[in-house]
């Protein structure tokens, strides 16, 4: 006798005929799947840094893609490697998405080099978003230690084009060198049309430089925050959270008014590969957006 | 749950019969160690002979016939105008005989994050779906912690457990795939004679347990001690070879490498198990790493097993199979650490 065991196809589930959707988080679909997307501009910021538009070939697929602020996708270069990066875009263009590089490892060198023209593929969008919603009749802060401006573009956006809904908006931006300074074609933009107050810091300046010279803590003194009436966004490199964090606490925001986006290595973005584990989650389920009880009480996140 | 009986010989003719047109994968012996014990993996079998009924316990585990160490997630075919991705999913159907209570509850916990959390996993999923368990009982090693984990019984994950009864196997039955197979094979009705010596066989099993891990007060502790020295001491023992991680029933963490053929026409995305006790686990571009060193990374191994997956699927990671403490380098078992975990705590208050 012989007895064949019945065999299970996944090829014939109907979610194979259907893009992924991953914002529909529960349900079976082709994780692996990445749209195909086209690099349609490329604007080089600094030595280091260039932002990526790349936009979503399949019409249907592009159209599918929804994001809120503070959320990432995994981007991909075939051969290469995948790599997660956050949107720097606004959340109403359904155009193509902004992602902010900068060179700092392998993936990214090759992104460095590609062409307008080039194909990757892209996965998410992926992980939390700021509570904009939350926010609205509220003063934001949103507070930017180099790189970390990019993140933060998105809710910066949100906030311009939903503007009556908010009080004062104040970015503080500090960077090391003046030359590192991202995005600065847009601060008359932000300060003039988006109604928001703009101050920049540098750490080491050059000859040139003619504005503030400190640390990111050093602005504190120029703003008045009313900590009743202020949401806190937080993004930047990991000794900058400790000290601007704790000052905010200081003076009163409530922790879970005070929002960080948390950096770590991915390899999937969805829970799996435990790559980017901190404390008890993950950042790419829990976070990368974390209110500041949330971080408190997760070890060694920041 | 329906139960049955089936004699050892008309077992060995499902098995035989079972191996005329199915991939067939069972313990075998593939080596002996200094004492001279024999070593055992899950491989293909051949033939009922290969199979080793009487196994103590497989040096990795059966996982990775759903994890496997190495699979190709995508394939890239260049061309002009860019790329095509392709992915394929496994669908040949596999038998797996002589699976453990604890192995078969690793596979529950694994199907916790693969299958019934968010984003589940297509592979994983095919892979489960065209797997048929059996499922085998047996008395414990001395070192066995199962009991402790609470993972040395099982009800479902399965499609047939076996329990020895003598001349016959006392048969669990899970799905009604295995259930029609069973019946070619003249399976009984479970006598009460069948019933008196499968409790006399579970009696003694249960009598057996010598190895006792506390883990009640664990989730909470590993908050309480994360300063402990205890991390230091056995931290500074590890070798960050990830051992542990290989052998070990539950670990699913991974990495990503993509290959690009020679003559630049594809490209592979390929996923490979991991582990968190490796150097760059958490190594960021740039050159920051959230663990450098080998404590740090050793603590965050207990610290998802007893508190991060507790808090996430209430449920330690851990089965309590101690293969990661037999195949550690350094001599480093999860019993030992946390009973020096726990008697630390004890000391101090």
């Amino acid at each position: 006798m012989n007895i064949k065991i019945p065999q299970y196809d996944i090829n014939l589930e109907p979610f194979m005929e259907r893009p992924p959707d991953f914002n529909n988080k529960s349900v079976l679909m082709q994780t692996e799947k990445g749209f195909k997307s086209e690099v349609i501009n490329i604007v080089k910021l600094t030595s280091q840094e260039k932002l990526f538009q790349v936009r979503i070939l399949d019409s249907c697929e592009r159209e599918k893609f929804t994001f809120l602020p503070g959320q990432f996708v995994m981007l991909e270069l075939p051969g290469c490697g995948e790599i997660p990066i956050s949107i720097s875009s606004s959340s109403s263009n359904r155009e193509f998405i902004g992602l902010c590089i900068r060179k700092a490892g392998k993936v990214t060198g090759m992104i460095d080099r590609l062409e307008p023209g080039a194909i990757v593929g892209i996965r998410g969008p992926f992980g939390t978003h700021f509570p904009m919603q939350k926010m609205k009749g509220y003063n934001i802060l949103l507070i930017a230690g180099g790189l970390g401006i990019a993140p933060l573009r998105s809710p910066i956006y949100w906030v311009n084009e939903q503007r009556s809904a908010y009080k004062d908006i104040t970015i503080l931006y500090g960077t090391r060198e003046p030359g590192q300074i991202l995005f600065d074609y847009q601060f008359e933009e932000w300060q003039k049309i988006y109604n928001l107050k703009l101050l920049t810091i540098i750490q080491e300046p050059d000859e040139n430089w003619k504005g503030r010279v400190g640390l990111i803590t050093d602005l504190f003194k120029e703003v008045r925050i009313d900590p009743d009436n202020t949401f806190a966004i937080v993004c930047g490199p990991p000794v900058m959270f400790k000290f601007v964090c704790a000052y905010l606490s200081d003076i009163g925001i409530p922790r879970q008014r005070m929002f960080v986006s948390l950096e770590r290595r991915m390899h999937c973005g969805m829970g799996k590969c435990c790559r980017c584990n901190v404390g008890s989650t993950f950042t790419c389920l829990d976070g990368p957006v974390f209110d500041y009880w949330t971080v408190m009480n997760l070890k060694e996140a920041i | 749950m329906l139960f049955k009986t089936i004699t050892k010989e008309n077992f060995k003719k499902m098995v035989e019969a079972l191996l005329e047109e199915n991939e067939v994968i069972g313990p075998k012996s593939r080596d002996r160690d200094t004492e001279g014990n024999k070593i055992y993996r899950f491989l293909k079998i051949n033939s009922f002979e290969e199979l080793e009924m009487d196994y103590t316990r497989s040096y990795s585990s059966p996982k990775n016939y759903f994890l496997p160490f190495k699979e190709d997630l995508a394939t890239y075919h260049f061309n002009d105008k860019g790329w095509e991705q392709e992915i394929q999913y496994t669908t040949h159907p596999r038998v797996i005989i002589g699976m453990r209570a604890c192995d078969i509850n690793a596979l529950l916990k694994l199907d916790q994050v693969m299958l019934k959390s968010v984003y589940p996993n297509p592979h994983y999923f095919a892979r489960r779906r065209n797997t048929l368990i059996i499922g085998l009982d047996h008395e414990p090693l001395e070192d066995c912690f199962c009991r402790s984990m609470n993972t040395d019984t099982v009800f479902h994950g399965f499609d047939l457990f076996l329990t020895d009864i003598g001349d016959r196997y006392f048969v669990a039955i899970n799905s009604d795939t295995a259930y029609i197979i069973l019946n070619k094979f003249d399976a009984g009705e479970v006598t009460e004679e069948d019933r008196e010596r499968f409790k006399t066989v579970k009696k003694q099993i249960e009598s057996k347990f010598k190895t006792q891990v506390d883990i009640t007060i664990l989730p909470e502790l590993m908050d309480l001690e994360f300063e402990s020295e205890v991390w230091k001491k056995w931290g500074d023992k590890c070798l960050s070879c990830g051992s542990c991680a290989m052998v070990c029933p539950t670990c699913y963490c991974y990495g990503i490498e993509e290959d690009t053929d020679l003559s630049f026409s594809k490209a592979t995305k390929r996923k490979f198990l991991y582990s968190c006790n490796l150097l760059d686990f958490a190594a960021v571009a740039g050159g920051h790493n959230f663990r450098p060193d080998a404590h740090i990374r050793l603590k965050y191994r207990y610290y998802h097993q007893f508190r991060g997956f507790v808090e996430a699927f209430n449920q330690s990671l851990c089965v309590g199979c101690n293969r990661c403490g037999k195949a550690c380098l350094a001599g480093i078992s999860p019993k030992a650490v946390i009973d020096d975990l726990i008697r630390t705590e004890k000391n101090e208050h």
